[in-house]
């Protein structure tokens, strides 16, 4: 198994330097026939990791531990699930994943484009070869999946049960799809770049692989934040932390090229802020998965320093320093075919948006690297925290979405400021009586910010609704259908349009969910004894009982002792009954006591939550367990070495202590306006995209007809 | 020893999938046919701005004047290419 | 003539202004950054030189058996990450993350008050054991 899989890799990176190779040498010396077989390599490494992949699996799947990898992260009483997306919760697990998404989707870009782009294809190929070879020499030479065991312990280490989690699992293959599909549309920049072919014809080609990779990374990072707030004990999904912002910033400059990609294939402008864009992109998603393995910043993700740090930050070096020098020595193709016509034209607000974006991410990465940046410039680590993000992100997210609002109404080259005046009537008014109600009807008026938000979220929802009800009324007057079936058609045939419309829709929900949950949350943290009540503004809280359940865990992670608790809340008249829980599981050190192990081990908090369209409760319990040090200590010292049945017994002797004994627990109840509308809006964001992805119906049917002049007549089609 | 043996067949197996191309002679064809592939898709995408165009006239967008001096630029350009196209049969 | 000097005069003027005011966000940031920041000092520096009442950002390594509660209140004691080195008492109050035990890594906030670092409520962060370490005999674990 083992030499096997070992082989595969050597095998695949011997095969990648090839095809980096043979590409190079076919673009110069225009002989398609090594082009051809650079790209069959290719796909012979998508091959070999595929193989290595199914290898691990299997290894997971059967509990084999005689690979460190599978001792190191699983036991026999892993549950199968955790069993199997245990492998990229680990450093070399998580490369491979890099290295097989990496291969399989740059063999479907280049099988997509075997007939296309001649020019620009050898390079591209080469480029996809460099970096799959860089991920896969890491693998070979220091950190391999396929590290064997001289001799294989019976149980393994297990997994720990903060990622004991379904959202956890996924999280990463999601994020990483992301990080990995932007190398595609560079990997395509390089080579337009250098074959000097600057059209958009790159941008074209390699859409639906940026767009794609965008929506994985926008699902990866949401389901972060879900994770954050279901799972943990803090009661949050965003803290500005390093590793969180490493997945935002690819993302946003992502959004920012998505957008003026578009500019530059109807308008032939911005050559060299796409190239640049798109170089940022991917290197910013070499930076994030360098991030979460390099402990250079401080960070609750940072899971420690490794070796893998120096390889990775001189491939970034290298990089970083190839694009720009790309970029300046192709400056001269890179000469924009038209000029900025008015600033009321789309264009212009694009430009605007992009500038919003990367100015986004300039200040979180500014924020995020300030330690090393202060290290430099004044020999001390200094950190900022979220109220410095914060201070800055929110004028700059305000500003996005009143761009949001205004963008889709203006037309390409030039609209009159009396026409958007026009188009906007309706949706100003709604936005205007919008925000009338929220002063009137609630406490929203409080804070500025929200209000403006509010607004501006109100104007992009307005101004999707008219393009959607107006353009199906054009539609039905052109066609006579009825409005209904005209509005579907209308987003069939548009789908781009449409689906961005949508995009931005949920962009819109998801900014209301964070400013409503983030400025009217209602925190409070209560110390209560068994049977007592307190209120704690607008609410009035008892603590019912507590239950310790041993050896018997109610949220199915194998928690051996979890500490429930059964909390009542009363808010204006309802009242809903919560059960928080706090799970401990054992620790595996063979130095810890019999006993005390029980209590040394990982704990997590089980947060019990109500979902709600206006409002969340959430609740967690931190239970005081000073109790049952000396008891516990004591057990030790007596029991140190009895029989398993026994030890127990004893346990649930413990257990029952705390029960009658029922000590204070602490209880934190935060109140969420709106935070359900983050996750509504996000998959709405998700539905926008996958609308926009799919092929429009036309292409087809154009396809079929063949004689000329008819074709001609097609342009006159309705929209 | 088990590692190199099995290094040894999957490099084998590589070599054959990898050189198979290079001993097919060049295809000569298939450079017209990428030709016209290009400008399928040019044509497509011509099409889409042009509907695009019109969809952002009939929300209100541009004023009848300039949509019409797009339209025909737009026009032209398309004929462009189809007569290209035309050109390669 | 003059027509055909303005749009080129106009873009370089939007140029300038757009640059200018890249400038002077970046400016700002950069400045609040250093103003707004808390140095983050180990243990022993913060022994060594630590003025009163200013803001650290305290990282370090839980000591063994130095883990106390008092009611909702916390006091530990926190060692360099190597172990060795004076301890720093903490006392804090706010949500303990679930990973904290002793022998792990944690940060927090706060400042030195006759001697023993009053953390900022809620500011503790405790690392999550390591994942990524490469345990080969020659590497290094943490």
């Amino acid at each position: 198994m083992a030499p096997l899989g070992s082989a595969a890799l050597i095998c695949a990176l011997i095969t990648a330097v090839y095809a980096t190779a043979a590409a190079i040498v076919g673009a110069r010396t225009g002989r398609p026939a090594l082009v051809v077989s650079a790209r069959r390599a290719i796909l012979c490494v998508a091959g070999l990791t595929t193989l290595c992949v199914v290898l691990l699996e299997v290894a997971y799947a059967r509990s084999d531990f005689s690979l460190a990898l599978v001792a190191r992260n699983s036991s026999t009483d892993t549950p199968t699930f955790y069993k199997l997306t245990a492998m990229w919760s680990s450093q070399p697990g998580s490369l491979l994943l890099w290295a097989f998404l990496l291969s399989l989707y740059s063999s479907l870009a280049l099988h997509a484009t075997r007939r296309k782009l001649r020019e620009i294809v050898p390079w591209a190929t080469a480029t996809l070869g460099v970096i799959t070879a860089f991920f896969l020499s890491l693998m070979v030479f220091f950190a391999s999946p396929f590290e064997a065991v001289a001799h294989p312990a019976a149980e393994g280490a297990g997994l720990s049960p903060l990622l004991r989690n379904p959202a956890m699992m996924i999280h990463p293959p999601m994020l990483y799809t992301g990080y990995v599909g932007f190398a595609i549309p560079f990997a395509f920049a390089v080579g337009a770049l250098i074959s000097r072919r600057t059209g958009a014809e790159w941008i074209h080609a390699t859409r639906r692989y940026t767009l794609l990779a965008w929506m994985f990374l926008g699902c990866g990072i949401m389901l972060g934040a879900l994770w954050s707030y279901s799972e943990l004990g803090w009661g949050g999904y965003w803290a500005w932390d390093p590793v969180e912002n490493a997945s935002l910033m690819p993302w946003l400059v992502g959004t920012a090229f998505l957008h003026s990609g578009m500019v530059q294939e109807r308008r032939g402008m911005l050559r060299v802020w796409n190239a640049s864009l798109v170089m940022g992109a991917f290197i910013l998603s070499l930076v994030g998965t360098f991030l979460v393995r390099s402990g250079i910043l401080q960070s609750i993700h940072a899971f420690g320093a490794s070796t893998l740090g120096i390889p990775f930050v001189l491939f970034i070096a290298a990089m970083t320093l190839g694009s720009v020098a790309l970029v300046v020595a192709r400056r001269d193709s890179l000469r924009s075919t038209h000029r900025l016509d008015s600033l009321l034209s789309r264009e212009a607000v694009f430009l605007l948006n992009n500038l919003v974006l990367v100015g986004l991410c300039f200040v979180i990465f500014w924020g995020t690297f300030f330690p090393l940046i202060s290290e430099l410039a004044t020999g001390t680590k200094a950190s900022v925290g979220p109220p410095w993000f914060n201070r800055y992100t929110v004028p700059l997210a305000l500003v996005l979405v009143l761009l949001t609002a205004v963008g889709p109404m203006l037309a390409w080259r030039r609209t009159t400021a009396a026409r958007l005046g026009r188009v906007l009537r309706w949706p100003l008014i709604a936005a205007a009586g919008a925000v009338a109600i929220l002063v009137a009807a609630t406490p929203a008026a409080s804070s500025a910010t929200s209000l403006i938000m509010f607004a501006g979220v109100a104007l992009v929802l307005a101004a999707v609704t008219r393009e959607l009800v107006h353009g199906a009324r054009a539609r039905r007057s052109a066609t006579g259908e009825a409005l209904p079936l005209a509005a579907v058609r209308l987003v069939g045939r548009n789908r781009r349009r449409y689906g961005g419309y949508l995009v931005h829709a949920g962009m819109a929900l998801l900014f209301l969910g964070i400013a409503a949950s983030s400025a009217f949350v209602n925190q409070h943290d209560v110390r209560l004894k068994p049977g007592q009540t307190k209120r704690i503004g607008g609410s009035t809280v008892t603590y019912r009982k507590s239950v310790v359940r041993v050896f018997d865990d109610p949220s199915g992670t194998g928690a051996a002792l979890s500490f429930a608790t059964v909390l009542d809340v009363r808010r204006g008249g309802k009242h809903m009954v919560f059960r928080p829980a706090h799970n401990l599981y054992p620790s595996a050190d063979p130095a810890a006591g019999k006993f005390s192990r029980f209590f040394d081990g990982e704990n997590t908090s089980e947060v019990a939550l109500r979902w709600g369209l206006r409002r969340d409760v959430w609740t967690a319990v931190q239970p005081d367990l000073t109790i049952l040090q000396r008891p516990v200590a004591m057990a030790d010292a007596k029991f140190g070495k009895s029989d398993a049945q026994t030890q127990a017994t004893i346990i649930r002797a413990l257990a029952q202590m705390y029960e009658a004994r029922g000590p204070a627990a602490t209880f934190r109840v935060i109140v969420f306006p709106f935070v359900a509308w983050i996750w509504l809006g996000g998959a709405l964001l998700l539905l926008g995209a996958l609308i926009a992805l799919r092929r429009p119906p036309t292409a087809k049917r154009e396809r079929a007809r063949t004689p000329a002049p008819v074709r001609r007549e097609l342009a006159r089609q309705p929209a | 020893m088990e590692l190199l043996l099995a290094l040894t067949a999957l490099l084998c197996l590589v070599t054959l999938a990898v050189t198979a191309p290079l001993s097919r002679p060049a295809a000569a064809a298939a450079e017209a046919d990428d030709r016209r592939a290009e400008l399928e898709a040019a044509k497509d995408a011509k099409y889409r701005e042009i509907r695009d165009a019109r969809l952002d006239f009939r929300l209100g967008k541009v004023s009848a004047a300039d949509h019409e001096a797009t339209e025909r630029e737009l026009q032209s350009q398309a004929l462009a290419i189809l007569d290209e196209l035309d050109d390669l049969r | 003539m003059t027509r055909a000097v303005d749009p080129a005069r106009r873009r370089r003027i939007r140029l300038v202004a757009a640059l200018s005011a890249a400038l002077l966000l970046a400016g700002a940031l950069a400045y609040t950054t250093f103003t707004a920041a808390s140095d983050a000092v180990t243990p022993s520096q913060l022994v060594a030189s630590a003025s009163p009442g200013r803001t650290y950002q305290l990282t370090g390594k839980v000591a063994a058996h130095s883990v106390h509660r008092q009611g909702d209140a916390l006091r530990f004691v926190v060692h360099d990450r190597s172990g060795r080195g004076p301890g720093v008492l903490v006392f804090y109050r706010g949500t303990v993350p679930d990973p904290f035990r002793e022998g792990r890594e944690v940060i927090l906030s706060g400042h030195m008050s006759n001697g023993t670092f009053v953390g900022t409520k809620d500011s503790l962060i405790t690392k999550c054991p390591s994942k990524f370490t490469t345990n080969t005999p020659s590497g290094r674990t943490t």
